[in-house]
């Protein structure tokens, strides 16, 4: 210990001698009030990154281990249905005869899977006409003042729980397709229309982002060449803006795609091929939140369940992976 | 002083851990989960007994009768509750559960009001379920669609009304509800429609209940089997449960929630049935042994 201490003594003897700008804290310390302990020892500096990194490793293997699991959970009670129940996988996608209570060849859920998408696309469809609009309204039109007012009504709108939007559309949009188009009102187009309301502002947010981001000069080049204003947005900004445009589409379209409770309201659920828009049917969310209470965990129609699910989280993963590539296109 | 503020998260984390764990090893506390026809009345029978036990802890939730049994199975909770046998639910061994029937509830087919008909036969019902019968003029009525509003599959007031009125036929595929007062709203304002809710629900003069055979759907008529759409709410609990939950389960079975609570939420007692239904839905009389 002692020797130990009689190096380190030196060493600063000797930084101390050959400094050439004197340092302020080699000095103060001076070679006999050398701490050992402290010098030889992790600094609190040390020790707080030591601290830092620790939490953040921990907390990103937790998530880790959580997506894993979640992923492995579904995954393998969805998979039963095939392996064990011995379900064709082909018969599952293409068949419309849901009732896995009766075995094994009636599973198919090619009925859901049209309606998710029916009801997906056709309120992606709805909203982007006008999410477009009010975004452009908004950057390119109205002033700062209007646009921090219409962005702070977005959000107002997304901050709306989906129950109070499925419960809107049970009490105004079903009742009011009822007397018009007659049938119970529930289906697709009560579906849409509720979705609408509910992806708008995830489209148009995004969409002001895409629009904003466009260099200004591109404008200033669009005017000097006598464009109007008009047709400088249609022929500079949105086709510059179109990549972006359409990842915000996408990602409206997945938030439609998994929506469970709203639609399960007002969709009818019903099994059923749908005949038109206004005939009930079933999307494959909505048939999970209503069937989950009633099946036996492990049977096959809880493991047919479970399929559903490996299905919705199968077209979150295409969707994402759709975002990336339309953006990777933009970045060219 | 950022390591101070992370020794008191890690502190508060512990204590939140802590907090968890405890409740969950509170050994006292009786976690009933199920039907949500049984969720009412196990809900104010809990709040109850909390008033005359105060060292009992009830904790209700729904999530169906399939959740349910399922989970009493798995020993995850106490008390499962059903509106079925589980004798009839796929994946339940139901010898290693013991039943405790608490309450008998009735089921009414109800249509919408222009339809103009108060009375069915069965088999009427039956074929109008079964898509047999398309239109409302073919059993008596005006000539106007019949749109059928079923349950939720795997519900169990869907299982009673198909056991007792399909004789094991296919109901057709329609829309599906899954609550009493959804079906009743759409009933209520979907001309052409039918549908079937439990008797609490049905007291309202703007829906048409249905007689079914002339038999009037009534708690009277329900205790001799007479009218024979109803069902028994059940209480399952593992086979030889703890002193806690035999208490509860005496509990409900008593006096106070047979007397008082369950007439009043608009269910049968136990007590005034006059026939036994088991689960292959074989009536019997009950003899004068009771």
């Amino acid at each position: 210990m002692n020797k130990k201490k009689d190096e380190l003594k030196q060493i600063v003897n000797e930084a101390i001698a050959n400094q050439e700008v004197p340092h302020v804290k080699l000095n103060k310390i001076g070679p006999d009030d050398v701490d050992v302990d402290k010098l030889t020892k992790p600094s609190k500096e040390t020790r707080q990154e030591y601290w830092g990194k620790g939490l953040t490793y921990f907390a990103i293997g937790l998530i880790i281990i959580l997506v894993v699991s979640i992923i492995g959970f579904i995954g393998a009670h969805g998979l039963s249905t095939f392996f064990v129940d011995h379900v064709n996988v082909f018969h599952f996608l293409t068949s419309t005869d849901w009732d896995p209570g009766d075995g094994k060849n009636h599973v198919g859920a090619a009925a859901m899977i049209v309606t998710s998408f029916a009801v997906t696309l056709l309120a992606a469809l709805v909203a982007t006409p006008f999410a477009i609009a009010v975004a452009l309204f908004m950057t390119e039109y109205t002033s700062k003042k209007g646009a921090n007012f219409l962005q702070s009504v977005m959000e107002l709108l997304v901050g709306i729980p989906s129950v109070v939007y499925g419960f809107l559309g049970l009490t105004i949009i079903v009742p009011a397709i009822r007397t018009i188009f007659g049938g119970t009102g529930f289906g697709i187009l009560a579906a849409t229309l509720v979705l609408f309301v509910m992806v708008l502002p995830t489209i148009t947010s995004l969409t002001v982002d895409a629009l904003k981001a466009i260099p200004k000069h591109f404008r200033q080049a669009s005017a000097a060449l006598g464009a109007t204003h008009w047709q400088t947005i249609y022929k500079v900004v949105l086709p510059v803006a179109t990549p972006r445009i359409l990842t915000a589409v996408i990602f409206g379209m997945a938030r439609a795609f998994g929506e469970a409770l709203a639609v399960q309201m007002v969709i009818g659920n019903a099994v059923l091929m749908p005949q038109n828009l206004i005939s009930p049917s079933a999307t494959l969310t909505s048939q999970l939140t209503s069937q989950m209470g009633n099946t036996v965990m492990g049977t096959l129609p809880n493991n047919a369940l479970w399929s559903l699910a490996l299905l919705l989280l199968i077209m979150s993963l295409v969707f994402n992976f759709l975002v990336r590539l339309v953006g990777k296109k933009g970045q060219k | 002083m950022p390591k101070k503020v992370v020794s008191k998260l890690l502190a508060l984390l512990f204590l939140i851990l802590f907090f968890v764990v405890g409740c969950a090893n509170n050994s006292s506390k009786i976690t009933i989960v199920g039907s949500s026809a049984m969720q009412l009345l196990a809900e104010q029978a809990g709040n109850d007994y909390r008033l005359s036990h105060p060292n009992s802890n009830i904790v209700v939730q729904g999530g169906g009768s399939g959740t349910g049994l399922s989970q009493v199975q798995a020993g995850a909770v106490q008390i499962g509750t059903s509106d079925v046998y589980a004798e009839t639910q796929n994946g339940i061994n139901a010898k290693k559960l013991q039943d405790h029937l608490i309450a008998v509830v009735g089921i009414v087919p109800i249509v919408n009001k222009d339809v103009g008909i108060k009375n069915l036969t069965k088999a009427q019902l039956r074929d109008i379920f079964t898509g047999k019968v398309t239109n409302w003029k073919e059993v008596g009525g005006k000539n106007e669609a019949i749109t059928v509003i079923n349950r939720s599959k795997g519900s169990g007031t869907r299982k009673s009304f198909e056991d007792l009125i399909l004789d094991n036929k296919k109901a057709i595929r329609s829309q599906e509800q899954d609550s009493n007062g959804t079906v009743k709203k759409i009933v209520n304002s979907t001309p052409g429609t039918i549908s079937y809710i439990s008797f609490p629900y049905a007291n309202d003069k703007h829906i048409q209940k249905i007689s079914i055979d002339h038999v009037q759907p009534t708690n009277k008529n329900i205790t001799t089997n007479k009218w024979q759409l109803w069902s028994y709410e059940h209480m399952y609990t593992k086979k030889n449960p703890d002193k806690k939950t035999r208490a509860f389960i005496k509990y409900m079975l008593g006096n106070k929630v047979q007397k008082d609570l369950i007439p009043k939420i608009g269910y049968l007692s136990i007590n005034d049935m006059k026939v036994i239904r088991n689960s292959q839905n074989k009536v019997t009389k009950i003899g004068n042994s009771r």
